[in-house]
């Protein structure tokens, strides 16, 4: 049994066709992360997951439980941090997680000893009788997080929950989210942050447009795009022309960033010694080389139509 | 029939959690305070001071109006102050109906209706010389009418706006005509017969002649009819506020 099963979903917003038949399953204990750009369709995909808004098509199962037919018993298993979602600032910390409890219908005694481990171990058991009104947004967003684990859910969702936190915030969270997974939860994360889907998640779904345009691990998404290596040099003094680093042996194509070459090629050793070699012909010296891996971010611009991006990119240059 | 009950009861206890949360965060803002508090207060004293009618026939009248006010004031701040905090989608993701959602908002309401419509009834006795003829009567009118006002104010609060002060004023346009049509200021069987008829429409008419019955002042109507008119306005209200807020999330996320 899956933990997530999406299949065929459909969102439309008047003419905007906000999801566009989106199929994927996630696994008990995994980490998923379904990552995009902004206005690609992930919020109102995990909306739909959460049971928020209806889709136009498609079906959700979440543990076997069909959530469009019948939401309470899958809802029961999640926990949820929407986008941009918020405590209620006029209440405790305390009096949010109690709040919650009732609404999942967890008993007292278990109410009250999970708030209390949830807020020590979120750094905020000694704010939880203050009004959540004087939190700091990282504060608000960790408080936001113990609120969804208040049921101790099977499945956690969460909607860019790092977006825009200070870095101990950050830390903080993606650590805790790794301890939960391994203690069994299976993990929904929504980001258009790649280095967080790199960092924690097993597979990731890219998407653009409201179209799943690959789903594989991390290291597969790269490894499918070897070509996608690639050198960065710079040299001491101004190239007459670009046009010379075509001639690197093994270069696919070549980009000026700053006042560094991005060479990109699949043979990264033998481009290296090519590109010495072209440096000493010219008179050129070479400051600084360095070998790149293929990034997610790179993976990420090819996936989801990365070359009109980058045409429009040159173009404002 | 277990299982049916079951879920009812766990329905309720959700219901009655939001209320809760709506009771701590809602009854002191300040909009719920100035138009469920204070507004009646100030309306009745406008109308009262310096009318040549016998002080105690003001008490029902009074208590009518209270009632409206205060139990339809807590309701329309809620679904659009939540929108505005971005708590709302987090209330929509829980394991609750729609139904049981507005339930608890109504449920909020109906209590505070309840509570605050003891201070009319204390200054009516104690001020007004008015006294409960039927305590039965006045428990169940009182009852029946705030969950029926607390639903209205449910019903409001669904215009899909984050802005909590668009609802209010929705709220007043609603609440200020239905106290002159509904025989507070003046019992209906006083009225004209065109005037009768307009206050047959309106929910707050039986409330009052429900209040004048209660305190011993006689009645257009009768119980039961009266009964009969509140029930059905809570069923209308309470499906009308389900439709309308399922409606809303649509257009909201
Ligand atoms: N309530 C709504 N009404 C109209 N359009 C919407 C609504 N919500 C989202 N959209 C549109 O749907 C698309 C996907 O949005 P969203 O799911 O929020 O993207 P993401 O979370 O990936 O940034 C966007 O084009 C957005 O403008
Ligand atoms: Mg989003």
């Amino acid at each position: 049994m899956q933990a997530i099963q999406a299949q065929n979903l459909v969102k439309r917003y008047g003419s905007v066709l906000a999801v566009d038949d989106v199929s994927f399953s996630v696994a008990p204990g995994e980490i998923f992360g379904f990552l995009g750009p902004n206005g690609a369709g992930k919020s109102t995909t995990q909306r739909m997951l959460t049971g928020v808004i209806a889709p136009d098509a498609g079906d959700i199962q979440i543990f076997g439980y069909d959530l469009l037919r019948c939401p309470n018993p899958a809802k029961q298993l999640m926990g949820i941090v929407p986008e941009m979602a918020n405590v209620y600032v006029d209440l405790s910390a305390w009096n949010n997680l109690m709040f919650m409890g009732e609404l999942y219908g967890i008993g007292k005694k278990t109410r009250i000893s999970r708030a209390a481990r949830l807020l020590e171990q979120f750094n905020l058991l000694e704010k939880k009788d203050l009004k959540a009104k004087g939190f700091s947004k990282g504060m608000k967003q960790r408080l936001l997080i113990c609120m969804a684990m208040m049921n101790d859910p099977q499945t956690l969702f969460l909607d860019e929950p790092t977006s825009g936190l200070d870095v101990q915030s950050t830390h903080l969270i993606r650590n805790l989210l790794r301890e939960f997974n391994a203690r069994g939860q299976t993990i929904f994360l929504t980001t258009h942050n790649i280095e967080e889907a790199n960092q924690l998640c097993d597979r990731v779904a890219i998407i653009n447009r409201g179209r799943v345009v690959a789903i594989d691990r991390p290291q597969n998404l790269k490894l499918t795009l070897q070509s996608l290596q690639s050198l960065e040099v710079a040299f001491s003094s101004p190239l007459q022309s670009m046009d010379i680093l075509y001639s690197v042996e093994a270069v696919n194509e070549v980009k000026k960033t700053g006042d560094k070459f991005r060479l990109y090629t699949n043979q990264p050793a033998r481009a290296i010694l090519s590109v010495v070699d072209l440096a000493r012909r010219h008179n050129l010296e070479i400051l600084s080389i360095n070998t790149l891996g293929p990034s997610l971010e790179d993976v990420f611009l090819r996936l989801t139509g990365g070359q009109e991006k980058r045409g429009a990119h040159n173009a404002s240059c | 029939m277990q299982a049916v009950s079951q879920s009812a009861t766990t329905g309720l206890r959700r219901s009655l959690a939001v209320a809760k949360k709506n009771a701590m965060i809602y009854y002191l803002k300040p909009p719920v305070l100035i138009f469920g508090v204070l507004f009646p207060v100030f309306m009745f004293l406008a109308f009262a001071v310096g009318r040549d009618v016998p002080r105690q026939s003001l008490a029902p009248g009074l208590i009518a109006m209270t009632i409206l006010f205060t139990a339809s004031s807590v309701g329309p701040m809620i679904a659009p102050w939540e929108r505005k905090a971005k708590t709302y989608e987090r209330l929509l993701s829980a394991p609750l109906s729609i139904l049981q959602l507005v339930l608890g908002d109504i449920l909020a309401g109906f209590i505070y209706g309840l509570v605050i419509s003891l201070v009319p009834l204390l200054l009516g006795i104690l001020i007004l010389g008015a006294h409960i003829e039927y305590p039965l009567l006045y428990a169940a009118g009182l009852i029946l009418s705030a969950f029926c006002f607390a639903a209205l104010g449910a019903l409001m609060a669904a215009l899909p706006t984050d802005e909590p002060s668009m609802v209010m004023m929705l709220s007043n346009l609603v609440r200020i005509p239905l106290l002159f049509i509904s025989g507070v200021f003046i019992p209906i069987n006083q009225m004209p017969v065109w005037g009768q008829k307009l206050a047959m429409l309106s929910p707050l008419s039986y409330t009052s002649d429900l209040m004048r019955l209660a305190l011993g002042h006689g009645s257009l109507w009768g119980g039961y009819l009266n009964f009969a008119a509140l029930l059905f306005f809570i069923a209308v209200f309470l499906q009308a506020a389900v439709f309308f807020h399922r409606r809303g999330i649509v257009r909201v996320f």
